[in-house]
């Protein structure tokens, strides 16, 4: 009964209660209209674009670096495409359990990884990663992290590792030139990193390249005057001697007279660009071109060539070397006294009073010419970073014991490539040519600098060096005949010159009937008895040259007997072949 | 008895098509049928997309919502007599798995919504969405309109009783729908306007008190709604992300599966509560618009039938069912553009998962069943 009034009851009841809910109901209705119009009529404008910036995004295209080939096209610097991962730490955050499994992924310590994101909520970019194989990468990406990005990146690779390490140089992890031709030669090798708008997804999918806004332009390559072939011999070479007489360091020098080029720049103690572990200030300096040292007898031959230029002198001019010269406290003498001997037997048995006597009686100036002409005092025109000068003082301030010591290489220095150079200028018989660490394909015209009759002379008396009277005997390569002079300094050390550390040094040129190669050799602090230049360092220059000359197919221009009973321990192919003519 | 079916003469009486004679011998109404349908089929073109072109999804959804439609076909044919006589049963069959729920929530240290049956996980809040409006119906049918004060407490306790339930669990948005629900009963049920004015008052008042006894999620919610951009990347980052989505749709949106920011991933739970934002995105005002006026139409369809009924559990109940839903529409549609807190209510219909379509369908299925078995006035 009671239900039966309520139902009586409720009709009317149910009138306006029911006209209210309606109103609240059209209310609502209009509340959610208004509001759709609000955001996709009103403020349409700000929020589409709010929505393009999130799929939206300017990706920088990585240019890739040029390659750095030897003369002959062999890789020596190479960029490989690799990738980066890195995150957004205020996105990875918000996925702050999958930490485990990132970490896990990119083999990192979970607490470490961990505490470099929230050490960095403030930031919108980490590196997680850097150069990882593309595959590796992919497997990361692959987890669906939110916030985990990958970026293409180049890493270098040096295929000839150790053997080019010091000429290269190498590249920092963002592929910038840090040493050597990689920074010398940057502006070139370097591209330019392009842009693109992409269109990805809140994982950072790239879905679709909606355009190029600006193309990457890859870098150009480089061709270096490097042979590959020869720097590996010198390299080889160079090691062997270092480990053979414990010295300390060591340079090889290998330049073709007839342009200018570097075909060879060796050092030891080296380092493998590949593993940037390896790399410290003693090990990557090129020491070729960036220590001096003092030349000691090795820069002889340009002293003699100002005392031939001079007119006073040629090559059978007479010179007393007996007795001792004195100059103030000073004096010198020779070890072994050899008396009045002619100019080439001077400089074949390097006698330092004959040549403090040649360079006393010339003037000054002459001298300081003819030396600054050959490029002592100047850097090369190699373009290497860092490359040294070397140091010779203006003639104004010479005195004669100065000039005294200048004759017999002390008291000014010079890098292992300037002497190089300066023999290669002697080997093109008086034209300098620029060095250059890249290839040259046209000839090149040079400077004459030193007149040819005095180059052709003086190449003559070099040659009797390299004979079995002479110092550097053990520089001569059969079938070729050798020019050059050996050097046995003293080095500098606190307060004058210490008398047990030596710097061995043999530069010369070879075949001496028509230079095609001028090379210099440097051995630092030989520490296993033997010291003397023509010991030390005559033998790498005789395989190391031998050898490319040979590699060059450089005709020989030696009667075959005569090297042979100058170097009976050679017992190449090419020698036993001519043992049987 | 107090209904009557419909009977043989009464149906030969009028000139009848088949569809429509059919539909009568399955109790079911046919425009309100036509609009859920029109609604359904628009959802599952819009889910196609926001699941990325799956189809596995779609047909995922279309059977949840084949189980609702049996569901609905089933309560269409239930006497409302036997639903009115069995929803204390179901009320106190609710509370209690309510409590179990809770208490396994409270052991196990954790969010705890459904009992885990072996073959299927079950949300007792899903049932008490029907269960309580039913009580309430049921209750107030018998009692002097309007309520008397007791009536209203005992009313006000059985409403808020699993309320309070759900919210605990936590599920505030649940607990909340629960309510209003519940609510909307008490208020066609002729609810003093001095009673309604004093309970905003008191609403204002508990919401001051209730602050306090909010989970930090849940504060932090309401305090995100208020300022997205407080908290962009965390909380604040699904409401800005669905506005962005929303707006940036225009007046014709950007296409059928090209919405950029649904698509790419950008709009969080797109399938789900957020899918609303797709629809904005991808069809713009007018998509929204049009979705609009069939739920307008569906609610007004089912108002008109809860009106059409004859007594008062029936009125009560088929109100409540057929304003709930809206209410529905309205949180949804209300927290992804902005409007209101995010409280994790699903739009009706089209959000895919969960087991709020087979309630909702359920629902009407009830109100077919209180139209198609109301009393026979004047004939």
């Amino acid at each position: 009964m009671r239900s039966r009034s309520a139902k009586d009851h409720s009709p009317r009841s149910f009138g306006w209660r029911a006209y209210a809910l309606q109103g609240l109901l059209a209310c609502a209705a209009l509340g959610l209209l208004w509001r759709a119009v609000d955001l996709q009529l009103v403020d349409h404008g700000f929020l589409a674009k709010e929505g393009a910036a999130r799929f939206s995004r300017v990706t920088k295209i990585s240019a890739h670096r040029g390659t750095i080939t030897d003369r002959y096209g062999e890789p020596l610097a190479v960029s490989t495409p690799v990738d980066s991962i890195w995150a957004n730490p205020k996105e990875l955050a918000l996925a702050i359990d999958q930490i485990p499994r990132l970490a896990q992924a990119l083999k990192v310590d979970q607490q470490e990884l961990a505490r470099r994101i929230t050490s960095n909520l403030d930031r919108e970019f980490l590196y997680l990663a850097r150069h990882r194989q593309p595959a590796e990468a992919q497997k990361i990406k692959a987890l669906g992290i939110p916030g985990v990005y990958l970026m293409r990146e180049y890493r270098r690779y040096y295929p000839a590792g150790e053997v080019t390490g010091h000429v290269l140089g190498f590249t920092n992890i963002d592929d910038a030139g840090q040493e050597g031709i990689e920074l010398a030669f940057d502006h070139w090798l370097a591209g330019e990193d392009g842009a693109k708008r992409v269109i990805q997804d809140r994982f950072g999918r790239v879905v679709q390249d909606v355009e190029s806004i600006r193309p990457a332009r890859p870098g150009r390559d480089l061709v270096l005057s490097l042979d590959l072939r020869i720097q590996y011999l010198a390299y080889r070479e160079l090691k062997a001697a270092i480990r053979q007489h414990r010295a300390r360091a060591g340079s090889v020098v290998v330049l073709d007279v007839t342009t200018g080029e570097v075909l060879a720049m060796v050092n030891q103690p080296a380092y493998n660009p590949n593993d940037r572990e390896q790399i410290s200030a003693r090990t990557y300096r090129n020491r070729a071109a960036t220590d001096i040292f003092e030349p000691g007898s090795s820069i002889k031959p340009f002293v003699v060539a100002a005392g031939l230029a001079s007119g006073k002198y040629d090559a059978g001019s007479i010179i007393d070397t007996s007795g001792v010269i004195r100059i103030g406290r000073w004096q010198t003498e020779d070890e072994h006294d050899i008396g009045r001997a002619d100019l080439t037997t001077i400089l074949a048995k390097s006698s330092n009073v004959g040549m403090a006597r040649l360079a006393l009686s010339l003037e000054p100036q002459q001298l300081w010419e003819t030396l600054t002409r050959l490029g002592f005092g100047r850097v090369t025109t190699s373009g290497y970073p860092g490359e040294s000068a070397g140091l010779l003082s203006n003639y104004t301030h010479w005195r004669p014991i100065g000039i005294a010591s200048l004759s017999r290489g002390y008291g000014l220095s010079v890098t292992p490539l300037q002497l190089a150079h300066a023999y290669a200028t002697l080997g093109a018989f008086g034209i300098s040519r620029p060095v250059s660490l890249v290839r040259v394909d046209e000839p090149v015209e040079g400077e004459r600098v030193l007149d040819a009759e005095v180059s052709r002379t003086l190449i003559g008396m070099l040659e009797a060096v390299v004979t079995a009277q002479g110092t550097g005997k053990r520089a001569a390569i059969p079938g070729y005949r050798v020019a050059g002079k050996t050097g046995t300094a003293w080095k500098a050390v606190a307060g004058g010159y210490s008398t047990d550390r030596y710097m061995a040094v043999f530069g010369g040129v070879a075949p001496a009937s028509r230079p095609r190669l001028a090379a210099v050799v440097v051995i630092d602090e030989p520490g296993a008895g033997k010291y003397y230049g023509g010991e030390v360092a005559a033998p790498v220059f005789s395989e190391v040259i031998g050898g490319a000359l040979r590699l060059l197919a450089v005709p020989p221009d030696d009667a075959v007997a005569e090297p042979l009973d100058k170097a009976p321990v050679s017992d190449s192919p090419l020698l036993q072949a001519a043992r049987r003519q | 008895m107090i209904y009557e079916e419909i009977s043989a003469e009464s149906r030969a009486r009028r000139t009848l098509t088949g569809t429509a004679r059919m539909l009568l011998a399955l109790k079911l109404d046919g425009p309100l049928l036509i609009g859920l349908a029109l609604v359904a089929i628009y959802g599952l073109f819009v889910l196609y997309s926001a699941s990325g072109q799956s189809i596995a999804t779609v047909i995922r959804g279309a059977i949840r919502l084949g189980i609702g439609a049996v569901a609905m076909l089933v309560l269409a044919q239930v006497n409302p007599n036997f639903l009115r006589r069995t929803a204390p049963a179901l009320y106190a069959l609710g509370i209690v798995l309510l409590i179990i729920v809770d208490v396994t929530g409270y052991v196990g240290k954790g969010a705890q919504r459904w009992l885990d049956l072996g073959f299927i996980r079950f949300q007792p809040s899903e049932l008490m969405k029907l269960a309580v409006p039913m009580t309430c119906a049921w209750f107030l049918h018998e009692r002097p309109l309007p309520p008397s004060p007791l009536t209203l407490l005992v009313t006000a306790a059985l409403i808020l009783v699993p309320a309070g339930l759900v919210v605990v669990q936590p599920d505030l948005g649940t607990g909340v729908l629960i309510t209003i629900a519940g609510g909307l009963v008490l208020v066609m049920a002729g609810l003093q306007m001095r009673i309604m004015a004093a309970l905003a008052v008191l609403g204002v008042i508990g919401a001051w008190v209730g602050w306090h006894f909010l989970h930090d999620y849940q504060r932090q919610r309401v305090l995100t709604f208020l300022d997205p951009q407080s908290d962009p990347l965390g909380a604040g980052y699904h409401i800005i992300q669905s506005q962005i989505a929303i707006g940036s749709g225009g007046v014709f949106g950007k296409g059928w599966m090209n919405g950029s920011q649904a698509q790419l991933e950008f709009l969080p739970e797109r399938q789900t509560d957020f899918i609303f934002a797709v629809m904005g995105e991808e069809f713009g005002l007018l998509g929204l618009a049009i979705l609009l006026l069939l739920y307008l139409f569906i609610v007004g369809r089912a108002l008109f039938l809860a009106m059409q009924t004859q007594d008062t559990f029936a009125r009560l109940l088929g109100g409540s069912l057929a304003l709930t839903f809206f209410v529905y529409v309205f949180i949804n549609a209300g927290m992804v553009s902005g409007l209101l807190p995010v409280v994790g209510v699903p739009l009706p219909l089209v959000s895919y998962g969960g087991t709020s379509m087979v309630t909702l369908l359920a629902g009407f299925g009830i109100l077919m069943s209180l139209y198609s078995h109301r009393k026979l006035v004047g004939s």
